[in-house]
């Protein structure tokens, strides 16, 4: 037994634990007009935590606390994204939650504990750990939705969010629990032992299975347990759209990583939630672009286009190898960019009490502004996965994966799907570019948005141009935890 | 002196950066800015590709000017080019018809100057990619890409039913290159981990598994060429599509498909082409009888040249899957003849859309009399499409022809009969549009061409009567790359058992 735990593998959770707790007493003696003070502390508490991940990060795995933590390079790698995302995220909410009196020390308090749980979820290697971040995220999550009350739309997305939420919790807890009654243990490593050296209880061990594999599902949004995604992406205010669309995404992944592809990584079980995760993964591709077709609505559009993703995220992941975890993890950062600057790009077009939501806002985008539509073209390029932007080569990656280990034909499956993806995709660069606009209002946007977003657009070329090194980064960092 | 410079690299590289530049320019304001950096880019990239066809060994075989560096190390992607006689060809007619494009639209386009410009140059930076890939990824990569710009052109600038037309373009094509992506990945797995053409050509594959790569290929190939019954998309991209997207599709476009079955199908799977050879030689054939009988009937001057034009890609797939010497050398000059041909002919009805802004041939009578040196250039391109015997159509399809004869009389007979319905379908518009009495007062008062519009069909006049009477230059670096493709072909990749 370790009596003495090393504290430095947690110095970023701590803090941002602590920078949290001051931003909200903080708050208390800044007035409205001063609001910029706590954003200011916001983004320093991110970009201070960013970097102290970076310091901290190192090659081999960690384990502190008893065991119930773990420092490794896929945790590095992903908390590091975490952070970029979340302060991006909050760039390009400012003039949106400014406008809409949302501007407040809440949103930023609970954006921190948002935050933390994600990285307390990434850095899990004990199930109460584990759970322990996910409500901390999901807890953060409920109520930043609701935090425009007088909203009727996002209190009831707010309330359909939380009971579903909380269904999905409960799954996973009772899938933990049975792991708990076959294996006597709630460590990942030591649970991924007993699982490859095969358990007398193996049938318990596939009941939890299934629940597991359910809770993650609900989490992730895939086919059947999406019901949540299209209602919360419309009902909840866009900046907090944005934030439940991206950076939970990572932590997401981290937990499927931690409990299908370590605690559950063994040979026999790979092939029993194998089955689970392509079913829900062929749902999610066919009903998600299939109804993102039917959508008016962008948000609930990209909703169901989520979902689609999501389904290409597990075929990457339901292959069990090394290389499938490392495009899953490829796939998913993929995402994440091309979310942000999607919803970067809707929020810039949202003024004062006016929602840029509906597809027909888009009309004739080039006339009002090229270069906010070329970023916009590129964004929908990507998320089509046309070639030479980065969303190309996720799609390769995971294609590549499933083939290799002889499923080919869900890789037919896969593309018939994108090309009928890639139909709503192209809708908006049609109304963008080949439609008259509607009003001409020049869009006007601060110095900081518009490099962000330009960044962040041209990313997704850039690194369609060269993938290698967020590929190798990937893979890499999966090797090196799994 | 040359072979310092990556000449392949600067083909691709130079007309994308000055399509970026011109993108610089901005609004129409400097639209003058805008043409004139986009002709000065599309002349470079044409001047770069010149030392190519120079500095080409007509004696060696495999690829030449080769570049390789890694490019996506975690898949072994590498950034590999080269070409061989077949791939110099196209690039040079790809980066030639550039600057025709940019000339043409001069004064026609005045709306967004910058972005078609831009569009026309990274289109064919991207095209030269595609010819120059020796990687089967790249060569994907550059495949897919050039729809993207294809698809503003023909969205932004096209006619009335365009969204219709680009939406079908794209969705189609992007159907079969899919699979192909798929086909390309099992390929990788079968090669141990490698997309270089050189190692998918010797992989050794069942026949089952090749039928599967052919029709995945075919599906991406078919529909870019395009092959009956898989063609719809060409007349209604045509028919929308501006002067210079036109003029592109019909004359570059269209043989990213052709080259796809040389480049790709033929050698990666020679037993499966083989095996199903005469299932494409009957769907090539019906394109050249079938489709001629329905360019006959066309009120549209476009849809009848955008039919002509599925009809004359129908011997380039014929002549491919011949499989000998004549077959396919005459399936590459008919490409490239095809190239100017076409090109010239959309550029014709450019021409008379821009003046009368229709281009319905019952609108037409009598042009002649109102625009002699038109008139006149005009009849000459009709006669190459018809494949008159001195212009450059005729080398192509007589080849092919002989090609077919070598194979099967009756292959041979029924390609023959295009230069019946080509002649009908060509001439017969001409006459209509350009003879008679003057039909209104529209036509009364056209002005024949300008300068500008007499340089840009005058050049290719030439080019066609030049590939017409001395085809020589344009064989010639055909001659050991295609005897090393057909040795590819006849070579069985079926495991030994």
């Amino acid at each position: 037994m370790e009596y003495i735990t090393p504290l430095w593998p947690a110095y970023p959770e701590l803090f941002l634990l602590v920078m949290a707790c001051v931003i909200l007493i903080a708050d208390l003696f800044i007035s409205d007009d001063n609001r910029i003070v706590t954003y200011g502390l916001t983004q320093a508490t991110l970009a201070g935590c960013a970097l102290l991940t970076f310091f901290t990060g190192n090659a081999e795995p960690v384990y502190t606390f008893s065991g119930m933590f773990v420092d490794d390079l896929m945790a590095d790698a992903l908390k590091l994204l975490t952070c970029v995302a979340v302060i991006t995220i909050l760039v390009y909410a400012r003039a949106y939650t400014v406008a809409r009196g949302m501007f407040r020390g809440e949103f930023f308090a609970l954006a921190l504990f948002a935050t933390l749980g994600m990285m307390v979820m990434i850095s899990a290697n004990h199930l109460l750990t584990l759970y322990l971040g996910l409500e901390l995220l999901s807890l953060s999550l409920y109520a930043m939705v609701a935090l425009q009350r007088d909203s009727v739309r996002a209190t009831e997305a707010a309330m359909k969010y939380f009971i579903l939420g909380a269904l999905a919790s409960g799954m996973l807890l009772y899938g933990m629990s049975m792991l708990y009654g076959a294996t006597g243990t709630l460590e990942i490593t030591q649970l991924a032992q007993l699982s490859a050296d095969g358990v007398r209880a193996q049938a318990v061990l596939v009941f939890a299975l299934v629940f597991i594999v359910a809770g993650l599902g609900f989490k992730l949004g895939a086919v059947p347990f999406h019901m949540w995604v299209p209602d919360v992406y419309q009902g909840a205010p866009t900046a907090v759209t944005l934030f439940i669309g991206s950076a939970p995404k990572f932590a997401a992944f981290a937990i499927v990583m931690r409990l299908l592809a370590q605690a559950l990584g063994a040979e026999a079980l790979v092939d029993e939630w194998r089955q689970m995760l392509l079913i829900m993964a062929v749902l999610s591709l066919a009903i998600g672009n299939l109804t993102a077709i039917m959508q008016t609505n962008l948000k609930r559009m990209l909703a169901y286009s989520t979902i689609s993703h999501m389904g290409f995220l597990l075929l990457g992941v339901l292959s069990g190898t090394i290389d499938g975890y490392g495009a899953g993890m490829f796939y998913v950062v993929v995402y994440v960019l091309m979310t942000l600057g999607c919803f970067g790009l809707i929020l810039l077009l949202t003024r004062g009490g006016f929602e840029a939501e509906d597809l027909d806002d888009y009309r004739g985008l080039n006339q009002r502004s090229p270069w906010y539509a070329f970023l916009m073209l590129l964004l929908m390029f990507s998320m089509a996965g046309i070639p030479p932007t980065v969303g190309f080569y996720a799609k390769l990656a995971v294609l590549q994966a499933v083939v290799q280990i002889g499923m080919w034909w869900v890789a037919v499956i896969a593309v018939v799907f994108s090309l009928i993806g890639a139909f709503y995709y192209l809708r908006i660069v049609k109304l963008m570019y080949f439609d008259e606009p509607r009003d001409d209002t020049p869009l006007r946007a601060g110095g900081d948005v518009r490099a962000l977003l330009s960044a962040n657009g041209l990313a997704v070329i850039v690194l369609g141009i060269a993938p290698q090194p967020l590929m190798v980064l990937c893979i890499e960092a999966v090797r090196a935890s799994i | 002196m040359m072979q310092g410079l990556p000449l392949l690299s600067l083909a691709i590289w130079v007309p994308i950066v000055a399509g970026v530049a011109v993108l610089f320019t901005g609004g129409d304001r400097n639209a003058q800015a805008a043409r004139v950096i986009a002709l000065i880019g599309a002349v470079l990239g044409f001047a770069v590709t010149v030392p190519l066809y120079a500095g080409f060994d007509l004696q060696q075989g495999g690829f030449q000017f080769g570049e390789l560096r890694p490019w996506i190390e975690a898949f072994n992607i590498n950034y590999h080019l080269g070409i061989d006689g077949i791939s110099l060809l196209l690039i040079l007619l790809n980066s030639f018809t550039t600057i025709l494009v940019v000339a043409a639209a001069w004064e026609v386009i005045r709306t967004r100057v910058a972005q078609y410009m831009a569009a026309f140059l990274v289109l064919s930076g991207l095209m030269n990619g595609v010819f120059s890939a020796l990687d089967a990824m790249l060569f994907y990569v550059f495949f897919e890409a050039t729809l993207i710009p294809m698809f503003i052109i023909i969205g932004v600038w096209g006619g009335s039913n365009r969204v219709y037309a680009a939406m079908k373009f794209f969705l189609y094509t992007l159907l079969g290159s899919l699979l192909s992506l798929v086909a390309l990945i099992v390929l990788y797995n079968a090669a141990g981990g490698s997309f270089a053409f050189f190692d998918l050509y010797r992989t050794p594959l069942p026949m089952l598994l090749q039928v599967f790569v052919f029709i995945a290929f075919f599906m991406a190939f078919a529909v870019k060429v395009p092959m009956w019954p898989v063609h719809t998309w060409l007349p209604d991209a045509h028919v929308e599509a501006p002067t210079g997207g036109s003029v592109v599709l019909a004359a570059v476009m269209l043989k990213l498909g052709g080259y796809g079955f040389l480049r790709l199908s033929l050698p990666i799977v020679p037993d499966a082409s083989q095996y199903l050879a005469p299932v494409v030689i009957f769907l090539s054939l019906v394109a050249v009888v079938y489709i001629g009988l329905v360019a006959l009937v066309q009120a549209d001057m476009k849809k009848l040249i955008a039919y002509s034009s599925i009809s004359h890609m129908g011997f380039v797939t014929l002549g491919i899957f011949l499989f000998n010497a004549q077959g396919v050398e005459g399936a590459v000059i008919q490409m490239i003849s095809h190239g100017f041909v076409s090109g010239a002919l959309f550029l014709c009805v450019g021409v008379l859309y821009d003046r009368m802004h229709t281009r319905q041939i019952a609108d037409y009578g009598g042009v002649a009399s109102r625009m002699p040196v038109f008139a006149a250039l005009f009849m000459l391109f009709a006669m190459a499409n018809a494949g008159l015997p001195g212009t450059s159509g005729f080398v192509g399809e007589f080849l092919v022809i002989m090609g077919a004869v070598k194979v099967n009389f009756w292959i041979a007979f029924a390609a023959a009969i295009t230069l019946i319905f080509g002649a009908a379908y060509t001439l017969w518009m001409y006459k209509r549009v350009m003879f008679g009495a003057v039909t209104n007062e529209h036509v009364a008062q056209l002005k024949d061409i300008n300068i500008r519009e007499f340089l840009i069909l005058g050049v290719l006049a030439l080019l066609t009567l030049v590939m017409g009477v001395w085809p020589q230059p344009f064989a010639e670096v055909l001659h050991v790359s295609v005897s090393e493709l057909l040795a590819h072909v006849s070579y069985s990749k079926l495991p030994v058992q």
